[in-house]
């Protein structure tokens, strides 16, 4: 893939300094569950940053983004506070979720992070549903939905594609080929590899992008998102990258060599960008340590914020189940501790 | 009062809240230029135009998952699925998503959205098509379940339904859509949550009658009352979440025994899950075990014969509640 020309200075340090601490938050987060102050299941995105800040840096911050349960990255290269992701990861009350939905279900409505989904397909109705919201109030805001390889074998995939065509709707799907859907390998679950053409028989134009490669990322997604925008129709854009460690914190990695993760390891995305930066002369070796030092004290704070942050009450187990308005009336909720019922809004 | 039917009841609600509130939208297969698989959705495309009344592909999961979005995002859409076995398909959307997605993302949204669909069994139309799911969509807490048994009921119900911020289960009857009734007129009418129907007055057994066998149930308190000297009170909750428990107590309180009436399966089924909160609330005040009639524990079949013995029909009211006053109806078995 041909090398784009950087951008403005000021961009590339701003993405250097996204993805820079996002691997920094991963490690840490991929520590802080050996030492079990995380619970459930963890998918990093190490290896995947530039697919995520390149996605965003496309975006206007009115824009709509949605992930999936890999998705640490998107809400803070959407604006999120570092330490109120780390304190969801440990299920404490200052969480972006207030401890509710953990590591796969992040979400930031003022950043418009449109949520962390846990059902692998399951988020891309969703996004179109964002898209049909811009649509009938007349806005030009758009959606970027992401999802992973595996998911474009869903039948959400076809189903949804097929309406946002039909509706003119103004999404981009991007999908984030990491090469693997949990642990069977591309050509082994597709029997479509060349995924930017997935959309083609509903008429949904394919891009495909480099996701170890920030720029090219953020110039595909761009066209895709100036397409959705003013077009308004969907595009389908394939980001193709690679996740350096295993699917989830639980995953031996029997399934590839090492020889091909070396192999890939060569085009870190955080590694090439900054060489690229200190090689164009946007930056010094010396500020390129600066950068990865700052990341590393913010995710120290954020792990302070995140052990500070009290556990939930457990009174508030049954907050949020439901709206409820002035005149309640009636049970809504079964309490099973005991035998007594109780109303939804009696239990502070 | 206008009377009118079922379905023009619905109809009407949904023409006055797509009237009220910009929006309020409908989407669903073939509700637009066909008019509904039902007719409900009559003339509203017409009205209305098609952005607000869309007609969808068939892809049941992947339309609500559009609705979740669009409800997350300031949307009121009211989606019809074409009978209550097709919401299986969606039912991903519908629990993983439309329940959870305000606990699960810590109360930052709401979604406000209406599931329309039909159940219910005597058309015929076998195994795939006609069965009674109040009990799936009850099991889950985030959902809002509504069961209208009256043309007025399906009128108020709906609109409150549109209006309220939860995603709302509305199950409406197959065979109960040409029923007639009185409707109060006007678009203010609505019928709150969580308040039971007393449909019946009576001291000597209460029976509560889900969906459309609440009628099943008024007509069995008639014979009750003409041949057999028992003097039924009838409840139809209206909506089982929120669930008006305490008008149910209170009748039970009352007259002491309880039989409870509903078309779907009887493991898990409504039934089962009231008879248990009755027993945990009112145990001292029952005179005998609260009595369930639901549909038998199989698919429904196609067979004429098989399928009208497979729901409950008055006799089989008659018989439980006789049953918990220690008597057997004559002739029934024997
Ligand atoms: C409906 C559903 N089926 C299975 C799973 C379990 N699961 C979680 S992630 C995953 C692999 C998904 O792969 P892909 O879509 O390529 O995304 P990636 O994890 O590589 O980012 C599977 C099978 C799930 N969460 N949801």
């Amino acid at each position: 893939m041909a090398e784009h020309p950087l951008p403005a200075a000021q961009t590339c340090l701003e993405w250097l300094t996204k993805m820079n601490l996002i691997r920094r938050f991963e490690e840490r987060a991929g520590e802080q569950y050996t030492r079990a102050k995380i619970g459930g299941f963890l998918h990093l995105a190490i290896g995947e940053e530039a697919t995520v800040v390149g996605a965003v840096a496309a975006l206007r911050p009115d824009d709509y983004m949605i992930a999936t349960y890999r998705s640490h990255g998107q809400t803070i290269a959407r604006g999120s506070d570092p330490g109120r992701v780390m304190a969801e990861l440990f299920g404490r009350v200052d969480g972006l979720c207030r401890g509710r939905g953990g590591s796969m279900h992040m979400f930031d409505l003022e950043h418009r992070f449109m949520g962390g989904f846990g059902i692998v397909g399951g988020n891309l109705p969703i996004a179109a549903g964002f898209g049909l919201t811009s649509d009938y109030l007349g806005n030009d805001e758009v959606t970027l939905c992401q999802f992973g390889d595996g998911a474009s074998n869903q039948g959400t995939f076809g189903e949804t594609l097929n309406l946002a065509a039909l509706w003119s709707l103004p999404v981009v799907f991007m999908v984030t080929n990491n090469q693997f859907g949990m642990g069977t390998a591309l050509e082994r679950h597709s029997a479509q590899t060349d995924l930017q053409r997935k959309g083609e028989s509903f008429g949904v134009p394919g891009m495909e992008c480099d996701g170890m490669d920030v720029v090219d990322t953020w110039k595909v997604t761009s066209e895709a998102v100036k397409i959705a925008r003013e077009q308004r129709q969907p595009v389908l854009v394939e980001a193709v990258n690679y996740r350096f460690r295993g699917h989830s914190m639980a995953d031996p990695e029997d399934y590839r060599s090492e020889a091909e993760v070396l192999e890939w390891s060569k085009r870190d995305p955080l590694k090439t960008f900054a060489e690229r930066l200190i090689a164009e002369g946007v930056i010094t070796e010396p500020e390129r340590e600066a950068i990865d030092e700052q990341a590393m004290a913010t995710v120290d704070r954020a792990v302070e914020f995140a052990d500070a942050s009290p556990a939930p009450e457990p009174g508030s187990l049954y907050e949020d189940i439901y709206v409820l308005g002035d005149q309640v009336r009636g049970w809504y909720s079964t309490d099973h501790r005991g035998a007594g019922v109780r109303k939804g809004e009696d239990l502070s | 009062m206008a009377e009118m039917r079922y379905r023009e009841a619905l109809n009407e609600a949904l023409a006055e809240e797509l009237e009220r509130d910009p929006n309020v939208y409908l989407m669903g297969q073939d509700i637009g230029v066909f008019g509904g698989a039902f007719k409900v959705t009559e003339g509203l495309l017409e009205r209305f135009g098609e952005k607000r009344v869309r007609d969808t592909p068939i892809s049941e999961n992947t339309i609500v998952g559009l609705g979740v979005g669009s409800a997350m995002t300031g949307l009121r859409p009211v989606i019809e699925l074409m009978t209550i076995n097709f919401s299986l398909l969606a039912l991903d959307q519908i629990v993983n998503h439309a329940a959870h997605i305000r606990y699960m993302f810590g109360g930052q949204v709401s979604v406000p959205l209406v599931i329309r669909m039909p159940q219910g069994a005597g058309h015929q139309l076998g195994p795939t098509h006609s069965h009674s799911f109040e009990a799936l969509y009850l099991h889950v807490p985030g959902l809002l379940v509504a069961a209208p048994s009256t043309p007025a009921d399906a009128k108020g119900l709906l609109k409150t339904a549109i209006r309220d911020d939860n995603p709302v289960i509305f199950i409406e009857h197959e065979t109960l859509y040409g029923q007639r009734g009185d409707v109060p007129a006007g678009p203010d009418f609505t019928v709150p949550f969580g308040q039971a129907a007393i449909r019946r007055e009576g001291t000597d057994v209460t029976i509560i009658g889900i969906s459309r066998m609440a009628i099943t149930a008024g007509l069995a308190a008639e014979q009750l009352a003409g041949e057999h000297g028992i003097d039924a009170e009838v409840i139809d909750p209206r909506t089982l979440r929120p669930l008006d428990l305490d008008t149910i107590l209170d009748s039970v309180r009352k007259t002491n025994r309880c039989v409870i009436v509903e078309e779907g399966w009887p493991h898990g089924g409504v039934g089962a899950n009231l008879a248990a909160l009755i027993q945990e609330q009112a145990f001292d005040y029952l005179d005998a075990p609260v009595g369930r009639v639901t549909g038998v524990d199989a698919p429904m079949p196609y067979a004429k014969n098989l399928e009208q013995i497979s729901f409950p029909h008055e006799a089989e009211v008659i018989e439980a509640v006789l049953a918990l006053f220690g008597e057997r109806s004559v002739g029934l078995n024997g």
